[in-house]
């Protein structure tokens, strides 16, 4: 599947804003396709970031986290050009990894 | 934090029951064999430190009894930032803001939703205890949040009118 993560950090006043969009279709397990039959639930469920390999954020999903998950979180230690991380594992097995360096 | 909680767990009580143990790790052995080739590894340590009780509960409350949450505190050190109306419960925008002290975790909770637990945040190395994200849901309900604060549990809910199902 598509592997896709868009991710931004920018420095302003001192905090690192980090924003993450992540493409997955976050299905519920409850919706039916065109056909009638349900279509399995198929969402991410454990994300974690780290900033210059040190862990900053774990964050455990349920499937009411909306589709193509967005996320902004903030960080109060980082400098220009460190670099964050971003990694998804999903009730599938798959996983996506984004990296990004802050900038100002 | 979770992760070193549940390799403790895993590793509890291997002596007592000697026979019981061996026939698990049969059991294992088997179904790890079996599905070995569907499962890449970290498969099984998700699995380990996802909180599938939680996140399947129905009921609020039973969801955050699961999360080990208890007598949470009413607090407007939290802020919450949703719309009062949302057009699709398929996508509402929440910004959530706790200005407690040592903020360790932020739950979202939406009490009308199929299932309660939308997600749990939790912070270390200077991120701050500040997100936004976007939910689902399925009706007018108060979206609940509950902070974590060392071993103290505190609370704030905003309530949204949601004009179309987002849970599908």
């Amino acid at each position: 599947m598509e592997n896709n993560m868009k991710m931004r950090a920018k420095l302003k006043s001192d905090i690192t804003e980090v924003k993450v969009i992540i493409s997955h279709p976050m299905e519920t397990g409850r919706k039916k396709d065109d056909f009638g039959a349900i279509m399995p639930a198929h969402f991410i469920q454990l994300v974690t970031a780290s900033l210059n390999n040190l862990p900053v954020l774990e964050m455990q999903w349920g499937t009411g986290i909306s589709k193509n998950p967005y996320l902004t979180f903030y960080l109060s230690n980082a400098k220009v050009g460190d670099n964050i991380v971003v990694t998804w594992y999903d009730n599938f097995g798959e996983t996506g990894t984004g990296e990004i360096l802050v900038t100002s | 934090m979770r992760l070193v909680n549940t390799k403790i767990n895993s590793k509890l009580n291997p002596t007592i029951k000697p026979i019981l143990d061996t026939k698990r790790r049969a059991l294992l052995s088997v179904m790890m064999t079996a599905s070995v080739s569907a499962l890449l590894l970290p498969v099984k340590a998700i699995a380990a430190i996802w909180n599938k009780a939680a996140f399947e509960a129905t009921q609020l409350n039973q969801a955050q009894k699961d999360l080990g949450i208890s007598d949470e505190l009413p607090s407007q050190e939290i802020e919450i930032i949703a719309p009062d109306r949302a057009e699709n419960g398929a996508i509402v925008q929440v910004e959530i803001k706790s200005r407690i002290p040592q903020t360790e975790a932020i739950a979202i909770f939406v009490d009308k939703n199929p299932t309660a637990l939308i997600g749990n945040y939790m912070f270390t190395n200077g991120a701050l205890p500040q997100i936004i994200t976007r939910i689902k849901m399925a009706d007018t309900s108060d979206i609940k949040i509950v902070v974590k604060a060392g071993d103290k549990y505190y609370t704030n809910t905003k309530n949204v009118v949601v004009l179309e199902n987002g849970c599908g």
